[in-house]
């Protein structure tokens, strides 16, 4: 007997003392990664970075890129975030319970998880090559097929959180709106929507944070551009795509460049996710 | 709440009410196209990769999937190399972050006091949100030296194993399919971590203290309540990550060596189906450009398949608990 118990007893405190371990390990790399980011990042942060383009090359900066990934970012937010609350709003208010509803969140689950290269092909497919093809290749890679393809990134990620956060939404605030008269599109847009407006939000700043740091599908629909470039159907430079190229290339000086650009991205990237905590703290917030 | 008809006196129909049927009716269409977008654009994207690499697909067909040629000049591919490297790191990233996953989330849900599992969770999500980017330049500049001091020490001792001492030898250049493999494993923990936390969470307390007041040890009580009650969930959540593995680009495309090889040594250079897109695509045209796509679409299939496995075994668990 006492055998017995010495062994269980044994096998727990390894199997807990591992566990700690596992934690700790998970601690360590993400405490590796983020020194490493701010250590070389902040070294190489300076004036020049927000000022010049990436054209001078060492001699540059990332102003380019800055200013294309808000562009992007910005344009992908316009197209996704409308489209995601209303498709939300459809799942929680009108499919609750249907075969379709299933089926839409189910697929929109899978779409969450996707690999983004795959979406990026698919962009280039749909706008990339029809657009070349119109305008006789004087419009191929642009911004704007860039920023479809982070929009396409982005809208699971608010479909999935505006159907959770109106489902929050107490049926008895519904009653009470259409007892009053008021048809059901007023009383979803201005009664419900309102009334997870912080709900929705976080969503919205979630899906920010997960395509501003997206480079995979911004090779072959933005491509890349050297020269400052704000028009949406100009080929467009991007943190993540300059971070990519500098990173690829032997230059230790770029190197540098790429890691203070690394730092800005993940600091705004971190900062979001953060926020949506603060944001959002008593209610559940689904990520992934 | 769909069945609550705006407009309920069919006898006395004004003109207002029909105008609000009128608006709800096409509030409703707008709602369902934004929904049905979802739909295309997963619809989409497989059709137009199989559409982008037809020619490959259809003009080679099985010699593109069992051939390990990939050779631009002779216009001549195979999807061997690439589906061999993404099969073998994403593996390897679950070997390693399934049971660290584990562990964490025995620590945040059994072991840790109250006040640490707050920060202690949100750090290891915090671990998700770094861009896939920032784990490849980790991994290149920083990653990859630590493993090429490593290396040799595997040699001498994982590699004089038999059988499986040929996975560890190879030369101690850092890059190659173990490093990929390790810098993925990081990446998915957290997705992992978080969905086996979520639903250990979900075992009534009742379960668990009635094995406790049979005299249970902690770990008994995880390993013989808490796992089997929620197998089917934590089987989903490790798909979860093995789908994330398998279409993760940035962070293997710099540390994965890229060479088109199939070997038996881990600490070999080689390739994944999405970062031989990610190096190649933009110098790739005609019939090159043509394989990069269908390798797309093999990847998109492959991921398709193992998230809806990860789905329905999640689903499985929620449907149990009555949500």
């Amino acid at each position: 007997m006492a055998a017995v118990h010495t062994r269980r007893r044994v096998v727990n405190v390894v199997a807990l003392t591992l566990s700690g371990c596992a934690t700790l390990l998970g601690l360590v790399f993400l405490a590796w990664i983020l020194w490493v980011t701010l250590k070389n990042g902040l070294g190489a942060i300076d004036w020049k970075l927000f000022s010049k383009i990436t054209a001078y090359a060492d001699q540059g900066g990332l102003s380019n890129a800055i200013v294309g990934s808000l562009v992007m970012d910005a344009i992908a937010l316009l197209i996704c975030a409308p489209v995601g609350v209303l498709a939300g709003a459809f799942l929680a208010e009108y499919a609750h319970r249907s075969k379709l509803g299933a089926t839409i969140r189910f697929l929109n689950d899978i779409l969450l998880s996707a690999p983004s290269i795959v979406l990026g092909l698919f962009v280039y497919v749909i706008v990339v090559l029809p657009m070349s093809n119109l305008t006789h290749g004087a419009v191929s890679f642009s911004g704007l097929a860039g920023s479809i393809a982070l929009a396409l990134i982005g809208l699971p990620v608010i479909v999935r959180t505006t159907d959770e956060m109106l489902q929050l939404v107490p049926g008895t605030l519904r009653e009470a709106a259409l007892s009053l008269g008021i048809p059901q599109w007023k009383m979803t847009v201005q009664v419900l929507m309102r009334a997870a407006t912080s709900g929705i939000v976080t969503g919205v700043l979630l899906a920010l944070a997960r395509l501003a740091g997206e480079t995979a599908p911004l090779l072959f629909t933005a491509f890349g551009n050297n020269f400052m470039a704000w028009h949406p159907l100009d080929k467009m430079e991007s943190l993540p795509v300059a971070i990519y190229q500098y990173t690829n290339d032997p230059n230790p000086a770029l190197h540098a460049i790429a890691w203070a650009g690394a730092l800005l991205i993940t600091l705004f990237v971190l900062t979001l996710s953060l926020l949506t905590r603060l944001l959002f703290s008593r209610k559940k917030v689904p990520h992934e | 709440m769909s069945s609550i008809p705006a407009t309920t006196e069919p006898v006395d129909v004004d003109r207002r009410s029909r105008t609000d049927a009128r608006h709800d009716a096409l509030f409703r269409l707008l709602l369902k196209a934004c929904a049905l977008l979802v739909l295309a654009a997963l619809l989409g994207a497989a059709l137009s990769t199989l559409w982008g690499g037809r020619e490959v697909l259809f003009g080679h067909g099985l010699h593109f999937l069992a051939s390990d040629a990939w050779n631009p000049v002779t216009d001549d591919y195979g999807a061997l190399a690439p589906i061999f490297g993404t099969l073998v790191t994403s593996l390897i990233a679950l070997v390693l972050a399934v049971p660290t996953s584990f562990g964490i989330a025995l620590f945040l849900t059994e072991i840790a006091p109250a006040w640490l599992r707050g920060p202690v969770a949100t750090a290891i999500e915090l671990l998700a949100s770094i861009p896939s980017i920032i784990y490849g330049m980790w991994g290149l500049f920083v990653f990859v030296p630590f493993m090429s001091r490593i290396e040799p020490a595997l040699n001498d001792t994982l590699g004089r194993i038999p059988l499986v001492g040929k996975l560890f030898q190879g030369p101690p250049i850092g890059l190659g399919l173990l490093t990929a493999g390790i810098v993925l494993a990081v990446m998915i923990l957290p997705f992992i971590c978080s969905v086996m936390r979520e639903v250990f969470r979900t075992v009534p307390t009742r379960l668990k203290e009635s094995s406790y007041a049979l005299g249970s040890t902690t770990w008994e009580v995880v390993w013989d309540i808490v796992l089997p009650y929620t197998r089917s969930a934590v089987i989903g959540g490790i798909f979860l990550g093995l789908g994330r593995a398998l279409g993760e680009t940035m962070a293997v495309t710099f540390v994965l060596g890229n060479s088109y090889n199939i070997t038996s040594s881990l600490l070999m250079p080689g390739t994944s189906i999405s970062s031989s897109i990610a190096n190649e695509f933009n110098e790739a045209v005609g019939t090159h450009r043509s394989a990069l796509i269908a390798l797309g679409f093999l990847l998109f299939v492959v991921t398709f398949v193992v998230l809806l496995i990860a789905r329905l075994m999640l689903r499985r668990l929620a449907r149990r608990e009555g949500n």
